[in-house]
C-alpha cells in the first residue's frame, strides 16, 4: 500500500462477514459474545468468519465507561423478576417503551456482572452482620462471589456497587483477547454505512477514516453492529469555555449511531425522548449514592424538601404521577417549579446526611463512608472533586448545589431515542398479523420482530446499547448484555448469507471524495485570507457547532428557555437547522484531528434534527422536566400513548415521522397507587 | 476540564513504543509535537483542544513519568486544589487538595487479578451451532445470572 498523503489519502479496503462499529461496552459484550460462536462454527464447519472491530479511539478507555463507574446500575438478583424490572424501565419512561426488549436484557443481565466479576472488577458485598466491605475487601473476609450466593451492596434496588476505575479497562480485556489484536482496529472513525447496489434496503458495508494516518478504510460486510454511543453537546451546555468538556455524558459521543442509522435508511424510534440529569453543579457528579446510599434529601435554597413540597403537580399526570418512584422527568419537573419561581439554588443535603449517619457509626466507620462519598466521584467524576477542592467543600461541612443539565440523547441511560429494533419470539410481543397504525411505511415490518434479534429494520445492520431505542435504563452491564444478544443473531445471519456477497451502492472513490470534502475545503481556500478561522468560503467545525448549539437551546428546549419549546419555535429551528445542514458540506479540517470534529458535528446535526422532528410530530408534553410543548402542555394517553417512530431519506434529506402501536407486555397497574384527590 | 503536561516530566515516551497519552485518549486530544512547532516544547506531548477535555484522567493514569496534571477548568473553578492519582496494578491513590490547604489521602482497590491474566473461555463450554438461534447467551448455564422469571407474569405469552 503506498502511503497517502493529507491531499491524497490512501484508501484500504476489506471483505468480512461481520463488522463491530464501536468499542464501548455493547462492542465488547458482542466481541466477547461472538468470537466464541465463531470457534463453534469453525469447529463445526470449517467456515473461519471474517470479524473486524473498528473503535475511533482505545477500546481500554473508550465508550461512556471510559473514566470508570462506581456502580453498576443493573443487576436483577435472584430475588427480582424480569418483569418488575421491565416495569421499572416503563414507568420511568412515562409508559412507551418495548417491554419485550427490557424484559429479554432484565433476564440475561446478571450473566455479564457475574463474568465481569470473574474477569477482576471488584464488587461490594455485605456479610451476615450487616456490614459493607469493599470489592478487594470482601475476597480478603472470604465473601462469596455473586454468582456463588454472596450479597451485594444495593445503592437502589437495581444498582450494586464497585470499585469501578478500571471497569473498561477490565471488560475491554476480555474483548480483546476474544478478539485477537489482528480483528481490532482502533483510531478509525467510521463515519458513514453504504447499502447495498441490488438491494437498498440491506447494508453492504462502512466507510471512515484513519484519525493518525492519512488512510480511508473501506469495509463491505454481511452483518454491522453499529454501537458508537448517544448524543452529547447537541444543545449548548451550560459551561461554555474550558468548562464545554465537562458534559454528563460523554463528550466523545456524537450522535454517530443515530445518523448513520438514519441515512442507511433504518427506521428511528423515540427521538424525541431525551434525559436531563438532575446532578452536582458544574461537575456534574453523581447523585444515586447520595440518595440512595446516604439517604440524602434535596431542597430548595430555603430548606424545603421540594419533592414533598410539590407532591401536588405529580397528580397532573397520572397514571405516572401515582407510581411509587415518580418517573426522573417528573422530579426534575419539581425541581424546576423551585428554580423558577425564584427558591434557587437547589442544595444536596449532605451535611444533615452524614450527621446522621454518624449518630451511629464508630470512627473508624465514619471514616469508611467519608471514604466512599468521595470514591463516589474519583471512580467515575473526578471533576466533581475539582469542584470541590477549588470551591473547599467538604461534603459533611458544607452542602452542594444541584442543576438540571443540559439536553442528552441517549437510549441506555435514563433514556429510550434510538433504532426500532427485532426483539425476542418467545415474550409474548406483537406479531406481524396484527397490524399497526394504517401511517406506517408499506415496506416497514409490522410486529416487534423480524427474524434476527436486534436487527433493525435494514437487512444486516444491528445495534446495542445506546443504539436500540424504546427500551432504557441498560446502563453498562446492560449493553454488554445487549451486546451479546444481537451477536449470535449476527453470527446466524452471516451463516444464513453465507453465499450472498455485498456491493457497494456508491463507487468507492466517489465515497473517498467526500470523506475527505473538509480536507478539500480548507486547502483549496486556505491562502483566500490572512486568518485561517474566518474565511467565507468555509466554515471551522467548532463555529458549527456553536450554531447547532444555539439554535437547539434557543428553539427546541434547552436550558435557556427552561426546557420550553412550541410549534412555532420548532419551526424556526427546523428551517435554521435545514440551512446548517447545508453549511455543513462547507466544513474545513486542517487536519486529521478536525477531520474528525467535522465528522463527529456532522452526525450531531443529523441527531440533532431527528430530535425535533420528533417533537414536532409528538403533541404533547410526554416528559414534562424534560421538555414542554408550551402549546401542548399536558400528557394525552389517549392520541399518544403510542411510539413515535421515523425514517429519513437521504436523498431528500428528509423525516417522515409515523405512529406505532404499543403494547404492554406485563401488567404496569401494579405500578401505580390510586390518585391522591 | 484541561490536563497539562509538564515539561520538566514528560520525555515524549522516547523509550515506549507508543506516546502512552495519544494511545489512550477517548477524545484524541493528547498529540505528542514532535518539532516544538505548536508548543515551542520539541518531542514533548500536549493538549490540543483544552475545551473538549472530559477530564477522565485517562492519560493522567497511563503516564509512565506522571507528567500529567489537571488544571480545573478555568471558567468555573478556583484556583489552588489538586486531584492526582498514582495508579497501580491492583489499587488506585488519590491525592487531594484542597484551595485552602487541606489535604486527603485515599486508596482503593481497581483490580482482583493481574492485569493481562484474563482467559476469556477458559473454564467456559464450546455452544453448538444449532444453539445460536436458542435465547440467552452461550454461558447462561454457567454462570447462574439467567433469571427465567416467572411464567404469569407475561400477560400476553401464549
Amino acid at each position: 500500500m503506498s502511503q497517502g498523503t493529507f491531499e491524497n489519502p490512501a484508501v484500504v479496503e476489506e471483505e468480512l462477514d461481520i463488522l463491530l462499529i464501536g468499542g464501548g461496552m455493547a462492542c465488547c459484550g458482542a466481541a466477547y459474545e461472538m468470537m466464541r460462536w465463531a470457534e463453534a462454527v469453525k469447529a463445526e464447519t470449517g467456515t473461519e468468519l471474517r470479524i473486524k472491530l473498528v473503535d475511533k479511539a482505545a477500546m481500554d478507555r473508550s465508550g461512556a465507561v471510559a473514566q470508570g463507574l462506581s456502580a453498576i446500575n443493573t443487576y436483577i438478583g435472584p430475588e427480582q423478576d424480569p418483569a418488575d424490572y421491565a416495569r421499572m424501565v416503563s414507568n420511568d419512561l412515562m409508559g412507551i417503551t418495548r417491554d419485550d426488549l427490557a424484559y429479554d436484557l432484565g433476564r440475561n443481565v446478571d450473566d455479564s456482572v457475574h463474568l465481569f466479576e470473574e474477569w477482576g472488577l471488584p464488587i461490594w458485598k455485605t456479610d451476615d452482620d450487616g456490614v459493607r466491605h469493599d470489592g478487594a475487601e470482601s475476597i480478603n473476609e472470604g465473601l462469596p462471589l455473586l454468582k456463588d450466593g454472596g450479597k451485594p451492596v444495593r445503592s437502589g434496588k437495581w444498582q450494586i456497587m464497585i470499585n469501578g476505575e478500571s471497569y473498561k479497562w477490565i471488560v475491554a480485556e476480555a474483548a480483546k483477547k476474544a478478539l485477537g489484536l489482528s480483528r481490532i482496529e482502533e483510531r478509525v472513525f467510521i463515519v458513514k454505512l453504504i447499502n447495498d447496489k441490488n438491494d437498498p434496503s440491506r447494508i453492504a458495508g462502512a466507510v471512515g477514516f484513519s484519525v493518525r494516518t492519512n488512510t480511508i478504510h473501506v469495509y463491505k460486510a454481511k452483518a454491522v453492529l453499529l454501537a458508537a454511543g448517544g448524543c452529547v453537546n447537541l444543545f449548548r451546555p451550560r459551561s461554555v469555555g474550558e468548562g464545554t468538556g465537562r458534559a454528563w455524558y460523554p463528550v466523545w459521543n456524537a450522535g454517530s449511531t443515530y445518523a448513520m442509522a438514519a441515512e442507511a435508511g433504518a427506521e428511528m424510534t423515540m427521538m424525541e425522548n431525551r434525559f436531563v440529569p438532575a446532578r452536582f453543579k458544574d461537575g456534574y457528579g453523581p447523585v444515586g449514592a447520595w440518595f440512595l446510599l446516604f439517604k440524602a434529601k434535596a431542597t430548595n435554597a430555603y430548606g424545603e424538601d421540594y419533592m414533598l413540597k410539590n407532591k401536588d403537580l405529580l397528580n397532573d399526570y397520572p397514571p405516572y404521577g401515582q407510581a411509587a418512584v415518580p418517573a426522573s422527568c417528573l422530579r426534575n419537573h419539581l425541581m424546576l417549579k423551585e428554580m423558577k419561581e425564584g427558591r434557587g439554588p437547589i442544595y444536596m443535603d449532605t451535611v444533615s446526611a452524614l450527621a446522621k449517619l454518624r449518630e451511629t457509626l464508630s470512627p473508624k466507620e465514619v471514616k469508611h463512608l467519608e471514604a466512599e462519598a468521595w470514591e463516589d466521584f474519583l471512580d467515575m467524576c473526578i471533576g466533581q472533586c475539582g469542584i470541590w477542592v477549588g470551591e473547599n467543600i467538604e461534603p459533611e461541612k458544607k452542602n452542594s448545589e444541584l442543576i438540571p443539565t443540559e439536553p442528552y440523547l441517549l437510549g441506555s441511560h435514563s433514556g429510550c431515542c434510538g433504532i426500532w429494533v427485532s426483539g425476542p419470539t418467545d415474550v409474548g410481543a406483537p406479531t406481524a398479523d396484527e397490524g399497526d397504525y394504517d401511517d406506517v411505511p408499506a415496506h416497514l415490518p409490522r410486529g416487534w420482530n423480524w427474524g434476527y434479534r436486534s436487527m433493525t429494520t435494514v437487512k444486516g445492520l444491528f445495534t446495542a446499547g445506546d443504539g436500540v431505542g424504546a427500551s432504557g435504563h441498560k446502563f453498562s452491564s446492560g449493553s454488554h448484555t445487549e451486546g451479546r444478544l444481537a451477536s449470535k443473531a449476527m453470527v446466524q445471519y452471516a451463516l444464513d448469507n453465507k453465499d450472498w456477497t455485498p456491493e457497494l451502492d456508491t463507487p468507492v472513490d466517489q465515497l473517498a471524495a467526500e470523506i475527505y470534502q473538509p480536507v478539500r475545503n480548507f486547502l483549496e481556500q486556505k491562502n483566500y485570507t490572512t486568518a485561517i478561522d474566518v474565511n467565507p468560503h468555509y466554515i471551522t467545525p467548532k463555529m458549527l457547532q456553536f450554531r447547532l448549539q444555539k439554535i437547539m437551546d434557543e428553539y427546541v428546549a434547552g436550558t435557556s428557555t427552561y426546557y420550553n419549546t412550541n410549534d412555532k419555535m420548532l419551526a424556526v429551528a427546523e428551517e435554521k437547522l435545514g440551512m446548517l445542514k447545508e453549511d455543513s458540506a462547507k466544513m474545513r479540517a486542517k487536519d486529521l484531528h478536525e477531520l474528525l470534529r467535522a465528522w463527529e458535528n456532522y452526525h450531531r446535526i443529523i441527531t440533532a434534527e431527528a430530535h425535533m422532528k420528533h417533537i414536532q410530530f409528538r403533541e404533547e408534553s410526554r416528559y414534562p422536566g424534560f421538555y414542554y410543548r408550551t402549546d401542548k402542555n399536558f400528557v394525552d394517553e389517549e392520541n399518544w400513548h403510542c411510539f413515535v417512530n421515523s425514517i429519513y431519506d437521504k436523498n431528500t434529506k428528509q423525516w417522515s415521522c409515523f405512529k406505532r402501536k404499543h403494547v404492554d407486555l406485563v401488567d404496569k397497574s401494579k405500578l401505580f397507587k390510586a390518585a391522591a384527590h | 476540564m484541561p490536563t497539562y503536561v509538564r515539561t520538566d516530566k514528560c520525555d515524549g515516551c522516547k523509550g515506549q513504543d507508543k506516546t502512552a497519552c495519544m494511545y489512550i485518549c477517548p477524545h484524541d486530544l493528547m498529540a505528542l509535537d514532535k518539532d516544538g512547532s505548536h508548543t515551542g516544547h520539541a518531542m514533548k506531548a500536549w493538549n490540543q483542544e483544552p475545551e473538549q477535555c472530559w477530564e477522565c484522567y485517562s492519560c493522567v493514569k497511563i503516564c509512565p513519568q506522571n507528567a500529567i496534571e489537571v488544571r480545573h477548568y478555568a471558567d468555573i473553578v478556583p484556583l489552588g486544589g489538586s486531584v492526582q492519582p498514582l495508579r497501580g496494578s491492583d489499587s488506585i491513590m488519590w491525592t487531594i487538595k484542597f484551595r485552602n490547604g487541606t489535604m486527603k489521602r485515599f486508596k482503593f482497590p481497581i483490580r482482583t487479578t493481574a492485569e493481562g491474566s484474563i482467559d476469556p473461555y477458559g473454564n467456559k463450554p464450546m455452544p453448538k451451532v444449532a444453539e445460536l438461534s436458542a435465547p440467552g447467551v452461550f454461558t447462561k448455564d454457567l454462570m447462574g445470572g439467567y433469571r427465567a422469571g416467572r411464567p404469569d407474569e407475561l400477560i400476553r405469552r401464549k
